[in-house]
């Protein structure tokens, strides 16, 4: 393998590190409790303009955006559980869909609106010049993406799989009646998954917006990155986003080194149809 | 009886002497037609989103296709856009069996999420192909060489050409209604799996809903070409165009012969308001408006606007309306 091919796996696989933590969030509350947020892609890009916001207001680098994104975007999720996902997951099916694809719609004009269409970018050296490794260039700003990405993707996966808080939240998913009759509040468990995907989003939206433009439509590409990434990895399954993040940085990067950039989002939207074609409830999900 | 009778005629008669009422306003009359259009297009979303509840995000594809194939027949062929229309009916119903196969097949949100995908998928390969003419899109006739370009100055018969698809489809979808496919959907709309049990080949009418909703919402693709003259990406296989046909079934009623109708009475007018009084930024402010909107009647009204009409005339004659209940 050539040494490009691997600077462009690499770049893959750190890109692929975030896809992973933001559609950790996403398959946290379709797992929970089976409702998709249409407007996923739309928390990302707060979490993104958050970062921008917090540059130009205050010149803070990722130390300050990375928190204040996961705690703005936190509270984005919880309240909009209280006021809107609670009330419609149990209506008919229009409903479900409409609900969240009304809120993405508000929070993409409404950035739109506030923000401007044009594309803001905060300077390359914001997080540090890049350097080169084993014969490969790291760009400062994706390593530490990258990094951060990995860790909290797996922290978070820890926390649902080894804490008495994440079996709290799994027994809800299971069975929210019997759970509320072993003392458990689902509707508490609930709004903390909405508070914990909205962290992990916020995150991976501070951290994407150190090195990719920022627009207030950028939210309906990564949203379907998203749906890919979970659909490929199994619905609920955040070690499953993790794996088939990676899998996807690298598969885009590779079409957009090997076929051309325009078409990266095309493998992956093809990738998508394959796989809800072949395989409708993911690689590794349930029935 | 007779005063439902009644209401029904002087409603027939003021669409029918619209733009007549309105003749010294162009632009009311041009609102007139784009209400129409507007409704032609949820309508045709409604067959398959409201009746058969499959809630296709990506009726933009069919959209488009209508609307390129009409331009493409001008300016590859030389011959009147609306000769492209059955073109674009044709093939939008053969995409919609290649999409409806593998799509169909899957529930709720997982449909709505492929039929996203197809569409974005769809607009980023339409704006990379030199034949539709990339970015920037392909125009229509700039002057219009003889009756059959549809090209008019004034907005009167785009309204009649409008209102006449727009009845020719809603005539249908009621004859569907009333009849064994009409029944079968919405079996499948209120439980598949019971449906299935009873023998309905949910899968092959859902199929059928898709087709027939794609060809019209591509006739309305091919009529919004000729009174608009010019299609770009956005315009033609944009996500807002989904969006839009998507919302307007759903305020006025999706599921219900005139939800669509009702839904674009009032957002049309609303989206012209905002767009002549704001300008540019009104773009972004009718879209917001139009979220909040959506968030709204999903939370307090998922049955639309109609459903109130329904709960004041509980005498009204309903067909077969089953308990609401859900497939899984």
């Amino acid at each position: 393998m050539s040494m490009t091919l691997v600077q462009v796996v690499v770049s893959g696989l750190l890109l692929g590190a975030v896809y992973a933590l933001f559609s950790s969030g996403l398959t946290l509350i379709w797992g929970m409790m089976n409702v998709v947020n249409f407007a996923h892609g739309d928390f990302v890009m707060l979490g993104m303009y958050t970062a921008v916001m917090i540059w130009t207001a205050l010149g803070g680098g990722p130390w300050a955006s990375v928190p204040a994104a996961a705690m703005l975007i936190a509270t984005l999720g919880i309240a909009s559980y209280f006021l809107l996902v609670r009330h419609i997951m149990r209506g008919p099916m229009l409903a479900q869909i409409l609900g969240t694809f009304g809120l993405a719609l508000f929070l993409r004009y409404g950035a739109l609106w506030t923000f401007g269409a044009n594309f803001k970018t905060l300077p390359d050296d914001l997080v540090g010049h890049s350097f080169i490794l084993a014969g490969i260039r790291f760009e400062g700003a994706r390593v530490l993406a990258g990094v951060v990405g990995l860790v909290v993707t797996l922290l978070l996966h820890l926390l649902l799989t080894r804490t008495a808080i994440g079996s709290r939240m799994l027994a809800v998913s299971e069975d929210a009646t019997a759970a509320q009759l072993m003392g458990i509040r689902p509707q508490r468990m609930q709004a903390l998954a909405w508070g914990m995907a909205g962290a992990a989003t916020g995150i991976a939206g501070a951290l994407i917006a150190t090195f990719f433009y920022t627009s207030p439509t950028v939210g309906e590409t990564l949203a379907i990155v998203a749906f890919v990434t979970v659909s490929f990895g199994g619905f609920g399954s955040v070690l499953g986003a993790l794996v088939a993040g990676l899998v996807i940085g690298v598969v885009e990067s590779l079409s957009a080194y090997l076929i051309g950039p325009v078409y990266k989002d095309v493998i992956v939207y093809i990738l998508f149809v394959l796989v809800l074609w072949f395989r409708p409830q993911g690689l590794m999900g349930k029935a | 009886m007779t005063r439902y009778r009644l209401l029904q005629i002087v409603l027939v008669v003021l669409v029918l002497a619209y733009p007549l009422v309105v003749a010294g306003s162009p632009v009311w009359a041009r609102l007139g037609a784009l209400v129409l259009l507007a409704a032609i297009g949820a309508s045709a979303w409604n067959i398959v989103g409201g009746y058969a509840g499959q809630v296709s995000v990506g009726h933009s594809v069919f959209f488009g296709i209508g609307a390129y194939s009409a331009v493409v027949t001008y300016t590859h062929l030389g011959l009147p856009p609306i000769a492209g229309a059955p073109i674009g009916m044709a093939l939008s119903v053969l995409v919609a069996a290649v999409i409806g196969v593998p799509t169909l097949k899957l529930s709720g949100h997982y449909f709505s999420m492929a039929t996203i995908a197809v569409a974005e998928l769809v607009r980023v390969l339409s704006s990379t192909s030199e034949f539709l003419g990339g970015a920037q899109g392909l125009g229509g006739p700039p002057v219009p060489r003889g009756v059959l370009d549809l090209s008019f100055i004034s907005a009167t018969p785009y309204y009649y050409i409008f209102l006449a698809v727009l009845a020719g489809l809603l005539w249908l979808t009621h004859m569907i209604e009333r009849g064994r496919m009409g029944f079968y959907l919405r079996a499948i709309k209120d439980s598949e799996r019971a449906a299935r049990s009873l023998g309905v080949s949910a899968g092959r009418y859902k199929l059928y809903a898709y087709m027939l909703s794609a060809a019209f919402t591509a006739l309305a693709g091919s009529l919004y070409l000729t009174m608009f003259g010019f299609v770009d990406p956005e315009s033609g296989f944009g996500i807002l165009i989904s969006v839009k046909m998507v919302v307007m079934a759903a305020l006025g009623g999706a599921g219900q012969l005139f939800g669509p109708l009702v839904g674009a009475l009032i957002l049309v007018p609303l989206e012209e308001l905002s767009n002549s009084y704001l300008g540019g930024q009104g773009a972004g402010l009718t879209f917001v408006v139009y979220g909040a909107i959506i968030v709204i009647i999903a939370r307090f009204l998922p049955s639309g606007l109609l459903s109130l009409l329904d709960r004041r005339r509980p005498t009204a004659p309903r067909a077969s309306k089953t308990v609401d209940g859900h497939a899984d």
